[in-house]
């Protein structure tokens, strides 16, 4: 296949992820609208990212007018398991790939365009991934866009329910995981009980919701990865591509 | 606070971390320890976040730990992210019609 047909190929896998993309992205942008965020804003901010937890995140901390430094550590975790994609995704391309491929492909990796390129066979041409993103972000993006402006004209109970979607949105990256890896499962219940306690507990209660997610973050997964080290063959390597 | 810096920290933050690899990193990471934390972070950041702040996400808790469940339940009998997401939604909604007025 030459890098059209590759391109027009990863554009019908970026139908499906584009459609979840839009249905979820709504939510995310209804979270920039409620963080004072304009909706071009939101649809930059979007179009820059690509990524639902991490733009979450961020927004719930601009909403409390955090430092920059305090978003910018916040994306770092919440996006730092697209270090261990990129990282695995290096492993599929062929080894003469240039330096400017590898910067644009870099621009591309979210966990469902990763897990549709990753799932074709060896080796990997990024054009197949760039067709994926262009599809995907559109729908990411302009779902932002109309999240954000509509989020002032839906009703209250509208809203309400559309706010549910993200979480559901992430819901399903961790149980299908869990289900499959029983340490996944029993973290996860650990994550919920523990984050629950933080923010009942009377000093690390007070602490910013940011905050406590980074710690929990690094503090359950280090022991878990002391405890529990992930057997020789990556499993993120073997990961379906998701919708 | 400029929402326009705020932008460019979260994007170039998460750009380094998405090419860093793919350009500096040309051989498989050998470290356990750290291969096994990059692959428990999403999944425990993600639980974290998701509870228990589902519940203040909605008008009322209830309706927010139903959609909970409901979630979770339909992610393990392997319905796919949009099929999760939209019937959270639903969820929600049907339950305030009754819950909220």
């Amino acid at each position: 296949m030459n890098k059209k047909q590759w391109f027009v190929r990863g554009m019908r896998a970026g139908i499906p992820i584009s459609l979840g993309y839009f249905a979820v992205s709504v939510a995310l942008g209804i979270t920039a609208r409620k963080a004072g965020i304009t909706s071009l804003q939101a649809a930059l901010t979007s179009l820059l990212i690509n990524a639902s937890a991490g733009e979450y995140a961020g927004f719930s901390l601009i909403a409390v007018g955090a430092s920059y430094l305090e978003v910018t550590v916040m994306e770092a975790v919440a996006n730092a398991r697209y270090l261990l994609m990129s990282a695995s995704l290096s492993q599929k391309l062929k080894p003469d790939t240039g330096t400017i491929q590898r910067l644009l492909l870099g621009f591309t990796v979210t966990d469902e365009i990763f897990g549709v390129s990753i799932a074709l066979p060896v080796p990997l041409d990024p054009c197949f991934t760039y067709g994926t993103f262009c599809v995907a972000t559109l729908g990411w993006t302009s779902g932002t866009f109309v999240g954000a402006v509509l989020g002032d004209v839906l009703p209250l109970r509208l809203l309400s329910a559309l706010s549910v979607g993200l979480y559901g949105m992430f819901i399903s990256v961790f149980i299908p995981e869990a289900k499959k890896n029983r340490v996944v499962a029993v973290l996860v219940a650990v994550s919920f009980v523990a984050s629950y306690a933080c923010e009942h507990l009377p000093v690390i209660g007070a602490w910013s919701e940011g905050i406590r997610v980074i710690l929990l973050t690094v503090l359950i997964s280090l022991v878990a990865a002391i405890l529990f080290p992930v057997s020789e063959q990556a499993p993120n390597k073997q990961e379906d591509p998701g919708t | 606070m400029n929402t326009y810096i705020y932008i460019a920290c979260m994007a170039g933050i998460t750009y380094l971390i998405r090419v860093l690899p793919l350009t500096l990193i040309r051989k498989e990471i050998k470290n356990k320890t750290l291969r096994s934390f990059l692959y428990y972070v999403p999944y425990v950041t993600l639980a974290v976040m998701t509870f228990p702040a589902i519940l203040h996400a909605t008008q009322s808790p209830i309706a927010g730990a139903v959609a909970l469940i409901a979630a979770i339940l339909l992610a393990w009998f392997g319905r796919s992210l949009f099929q999760v997401a939209v019937i959270s939604c639903v969820t929600v909604f049907i339950l305030e019609l009754f819950l909220c007025r």
